[in-house]
């Protein structure tokens, strides 16, 4: 396959839980546990999990937002974390983001063409025509008319926005966009556009997606390869038609029953998993899903299963195969 | 069956006319003051006599209209000029107060650490002084002068401004499009100057307003107490410090109408602010 354009390897984050104004910490919640993936120039790696599972630290982590407490993410084969200077700012230039919420990520009192423009401003010397130019370029690109650039944020749609959202994150030669839950605050009608848009952009300018969700239908649409991750390890990994045709691992199969059915006639599978996910402060024994597993066994409660090569490519973590 | 809105919200929603006459005839009064005043207010009326009460009394002339003070001057043309003193002082203290207080609540917003520390400390020590006592020692320190007390009010009542927009700062730091910027790769100084300014300004301005009052009120208190605007300048609170003696004289028109003119002038600017702040408060606005 192609090179790796971002390898993570061994990621943990640990943050403390204090008790009080100058209390100990009581415990450590470990929001990512040991956490590795690649993502190839191109592709689109679907990151997927409950809320709380660890992937929006993940994505912090990716950003440089938060350091890692263990592990290293290596960008074009470079560790980046500790970075500084000419380095970080190359970085911060190859790398952005696109939030859930398209109404609290552009800024209010600043116009569409100066919030694309920011990126640019930051990491070249360009001109204001120049600037201007490449504005009107990427607002093409996303599927807007070049002549929204004076409008304020608030005189656009949910979808147009994200789309002013999109053209901010593509502005610089952007090599990597982590896309954190880029649909899931829009209607269903607009994230189809959305969604197209960005595997459109992906084919024309081969730009790599870390594609954070938690809507399984979604991920698995745009997504090449899919990591399952349950309270802050990957479970499950593999090529997306593969794991949609064969779910293995029991978390990723309540999670394909949890989603609705292609066909309003199709009978809804009964969820499979009870409950809540656990605090990440009290990890479970053995394998962390083994509390709210339907297949759970003896041994599941005291030895952690480690990932191992399944059936059609990817990985498992589970004392079933 | 409609109901209207009721009326105390829907007249919130249209500027206080009052407020806004009152201040604008202030401002005129106080930009064409050599065209208005009759008399030089420095200098005694020629042919009237000390304690020359208004024309409407017995005793009185129009030559001073208002009155004369215990120097024999114009009280009218006394007033005009101390609108000058008054607005440029209230005016320009608040804008020395606003630029250090802005500055300091985001440095202590954004930057946060010890940087914070330090200034909300200085802050509860600011706020710990009485305002009135600590300018008037400053104005001991440095000395009368009506730039003197312009630059002594802004220091004496930044802290308010730098704990309103440290708070909001704290807010806004955590808001997505400051976090964006900093992916982007924004330095500090950028993501202040594009980000966190241009969304503290409405506050800013709303303190700005409220402030004015304030000032002018304080102006006058150390002009009163000898230690503001040096004679024979005229200043309202200095009119006030000069007529005290002859108070309970019964000479009245000393003392009424500055009083009255710095009562009109900080509830002018109190409504104004008022009014301000409800239109510039998003979640007030749109009730």
């Amino acid at each position: 396959m192609a090179d790796r354009i971002l390898e993570v390897r061994g990621l943990k984050k640990r943050f403390p839980a204090r008790a009080g104004l100058f209390g100990r910490p009581r415990g450590w919640v470990k929001a990512v546990d040991g956490v590795d993936f690649a993502i190839h120039a191109g592709e689109t790696l679907g990151l997927i999990g409950e809320s709380g599972c660890g992937k929006t630290t993940t994505s912090k982590l990716i950003l440089l937002q938060e350091p890692p407490t263990e592990g290293s993410i290596m960008f074009q084969g470079r560790d980046i974390t500790g970075l500084a200077g000419a380095a970080l700012m190359a970085y911060r230039r190859a790398v952005q983001v696109v939030f859930q919420d398209p109404f609290s990520s552009l800024s209010p009192r600043m116009r569409v063409e100066d919030i694309i423009a920011e990126p640019l401003e930051i990491h070249t010397d360009l001109e204001r025509a120049a600037i201007r130019q490449r504005v009107a370029a990427v607002l093409e690109l996303v599927g807007l008319p070049s002549d929204v650039a004076p409008l304020f944020p608030h005189e656009f749609s949910g979808g147009q926005r994200q789309r002013v959202a999109i053209a901010r994150a593509l502005a610089t030669d952007t090599k990597l966009i982590v896309l954190d839950e880029p649909v899931s605050a829009l209607d269903v009608s607009v994230r189809a556009q959305i969604i197209n848009q960005l595997e459109h952009l992906q084919r024309t300018l081969g730009v790599s997606y870390l594609f954070i969700g938690h809507d399984l239908a979604t991920v698995a649409h745009i997504s090449h390869r899919i990591a399952v991750m349950y309270l802050g390890k990957i479970v499950e990994h593999a090529d997306s038609d593969a794991l949609c045709a064969r779910p293995m691992h029991p978390y990723t199969k309540a999670l394909f029953e949890a989603a609705l059915p292609s066909h309003p006639d199709d009978r809804h599978a009964a969820t499979a998993v009870a409950g809540e996910v656990p605090s990440a402060m009290n990890v479970p024994s053995g394998c962390r899903f083994h509390p709210r597993c339907p297949a759970t066994m003896p041994i599941c409660s005291q030895v952690e299963p480690v990932l191992q090569p399944r059936d059609g490519g990817g990985e498992v973590a589970c004392h079933l195969y | 069956m409609r109901l209207a809105p009721p009326m105390s919200i829907r007249s919130r929603r249209e500027a206080p006319l009052a407020a806004v006459v009152i201040l604008a005839a202030l401002v005129l009064v106080a930009i064409f003051a050599d065209l208005l005043a009759p008399h030089d207010p420095t200098l005694p009326v020629p042919g009237a006599n000390v304690f020359d009460p208004p024309f409407w009394m017995e005793g009185g002339s129009t030559a001073a209209p208002l009155g004369t003070d215990f120097q024999a001057r114009d009280i009218l043309s006394r007033l005009i000029y101390g609108t000058r003193v008054s607005l440029i002082v209230g005016l320009m203290g608040t804008l020395v107060a606003g630029a250090i207080g802005t500055l300091m609540g985001i440095l202590s917003g954004y930057i946060g650490g010890w940087v914070d520390q330090v200034i909300m400390r200085v802050t509860d020590a600011w706020l710990a002084l009485p305002a009135i006592v600590f300018a008037i020692f400053l104005a001991a320190m440095i000395g009368p002068s009506m730039w003197n007390i312009i630059v002594i009010l802004g220091a004496v009542y930044w802290t308010r401004y730098a704990r309103v927009i440290r708070g909001e700062v704290l807010t806004l730091r955590e808001r997505e499009f400051v976090k964006l910027a900093e992916i982007a790769g924004a330095s500090k100084l950028r993501i202040i100057k594009r980000h966190i300014l241009p969304n503290v300004a409405n506050t800013a301005m709303v303190l700005a307003s409220l402030t004015v009052g304030v000032v002018i009120i304080a102006e006058a208190s150390l002009s009163f107490l000898g230690v503001g605007v040096p004679p024979p300048q005229p200043a309202w609170g200095l009119m006030l410090s000069e007529a005290r003696p002859t108070l309970l004289a019964g000479q009245w028109w000393l003392t009424v109408f500055p009083g009255v003119c710095i009562l009109l002038i900080v509830l002018a600017t109190q409504l104004f602010g008022d009014w301000l702040r409800v239109k510039l408060d998003p979640q007030q606005r749109n009730l």
